[in-house]
């Protein structure tokens, strides 16, 4: 695609009820969005808000919605999402509260992690002491590589962002959450299966999900958040007809 | 609605899996009377369906099996994922549910023209 020279770049400013600022940002070589965001801050509006850290795709910090998408912008090259015209649009992160700009409120991503009950739990040491001996768990059996499949989410809310089922119940998990959930619940180690089945079985949880599969397809780390939460619903099914819970 | 984030493969095969649903039970009342029209006589229901034999009556029938073998096929990859866990090529079973609509549709069509 032939780039632009300039970039007509519309950002989000303001809270819930904000609205969009105008920018004409030079058009450059190579220049990911969040190039874009930093040189509207450092020589237009210093008083931007946004959020980033690493600046190579570790921390999934720095997303937001980019032309009606959610994600990372430090791994978004322009060419690949601007228009013909040079115009791109900048929001904070869908499903989430704003707290200014460009700057979404994770809280609520976070608590549903605690809510679906994605902390390990030892089973050979509920009170935290470490175990006597190392677990053994051979890599190529399938409960491990079902964990290995969704062990490598950074939380970055990409996969929250673009969930609909979010948009319409907002208690709803969420796939990261649900999908951290299914990691433990492979975790041969973890000793809190039943828990944590219980927390992801409610109205709220895995069975709530249409699996319209926009986390797999807009997860920036290529996992499948949709298949581990049809794991669930999957070990849920199997569970309760042969009566393990 | 802002269709960007959703215009990809599966997600367009969520909507096509509700609205068939949805069509499909809009129509369940006039199948339900069509049967209904047989009890309460022989003549009613061959009058009823001497009328679906014109081609309006026909397009619609040949898109009602279409909806059908959508929701079928849509409804068959979802159990797929969700009882098998099939993770791979989702957006090829995606193409191959839509294919088999289209081709039940269109075997209907041969059969009825």
């Amino acid at each position: 695609m032939a780039e632009p020279a300039s970039l007509k770049v519309s950002v989000w400013r303001g809270g819930e009820d904000g609205s969009f600022a105008r920018f004409e940002v030079p058009a450059r070589a190579n220049q990911t969005v969040l190039d874009v965001v930093t040189t509207i801050q450092r020589e237009f509006d210093p008083s931007l808000a946004y959020r980033f850290a690493c600046r190579v795709g570790m921390c999934g910090s720095c997303a937001m919605t980019v032309n009606g998408r959610a994600r990372w912008t430090c791994r978004t090259h322009v060419r690949k999402v601007v228009g013909e015209d040079g115009a791109l649009e900048l929001r904070p992160l869908a499903n989430l509260p704003v707290i200014r700009d460009l700057v979404a409120d994770l809280a609520p991503f976070f608590d549903k992690w605690q809510r679906a009950r994605g902390v390990f739990q030892p089973k050979d040491a509920p009170d935290g002491a470490v175990p006597e001996d190392f677990a053994v768990v051979p890599p190529a059996s399938g409960a491990r590589q079902e964990a290995d499949a969704g062990i490598e989410c950074i939380g970055c809310a990409v996969c929250y962002a673009s969930c609909d089922v979010v948009a319409w119940n907002p208690d709803y998990l969420g796939p990261a959450a649900l999908n951290r959930a299914w990691t433990l619940v492979n975790d041969v180690r973890d000793g809190a299966r039943q828990d944590r089945l219980d927390a992801v079985a409610g109205d709220a949880g895995c069975h709530s999900c249409h699996s319209t599969q926009s986390c797999t397809e807009r997860c920036p780390k290529n996992l499948d958040p949709s298949s581990a939460i049809a794991g669930l619903k999957r070990t849920l099914f199997w569970d309760t007809l042969l009566g393990r819970r | 609605m802002d269709l960007r984030p959703r215009s990809h493969p599966t997600y367009l095969a969520f909507v096509v899996h509700r609205v068939s649903g949805l069509l499909l039970a809009l129509f369940l009342p006039l199948h339900f009377w069509a049967l209904g029209s047989a009890i309460s006589g022989e003549a009613k229901l061959e009058g009823f369906l001497r009328w679906t034999e014109n081609p309006l009556a026909k397009a619609a029938e040949t898109v009602l099996v279409i909806l059908l073998a959508a929701h079928l096929a849509g409804g068959l990859r979802v159990l797929s994922l969700e009882f098998l866990g099939w993770r791979k090529r989702q957006k090829d079973m995606v193409a191959v549910s839509a294919g088999a609509a289209l081709l039940v549709g269109l075997l209907f069509l041969l059969h009825v023209v």
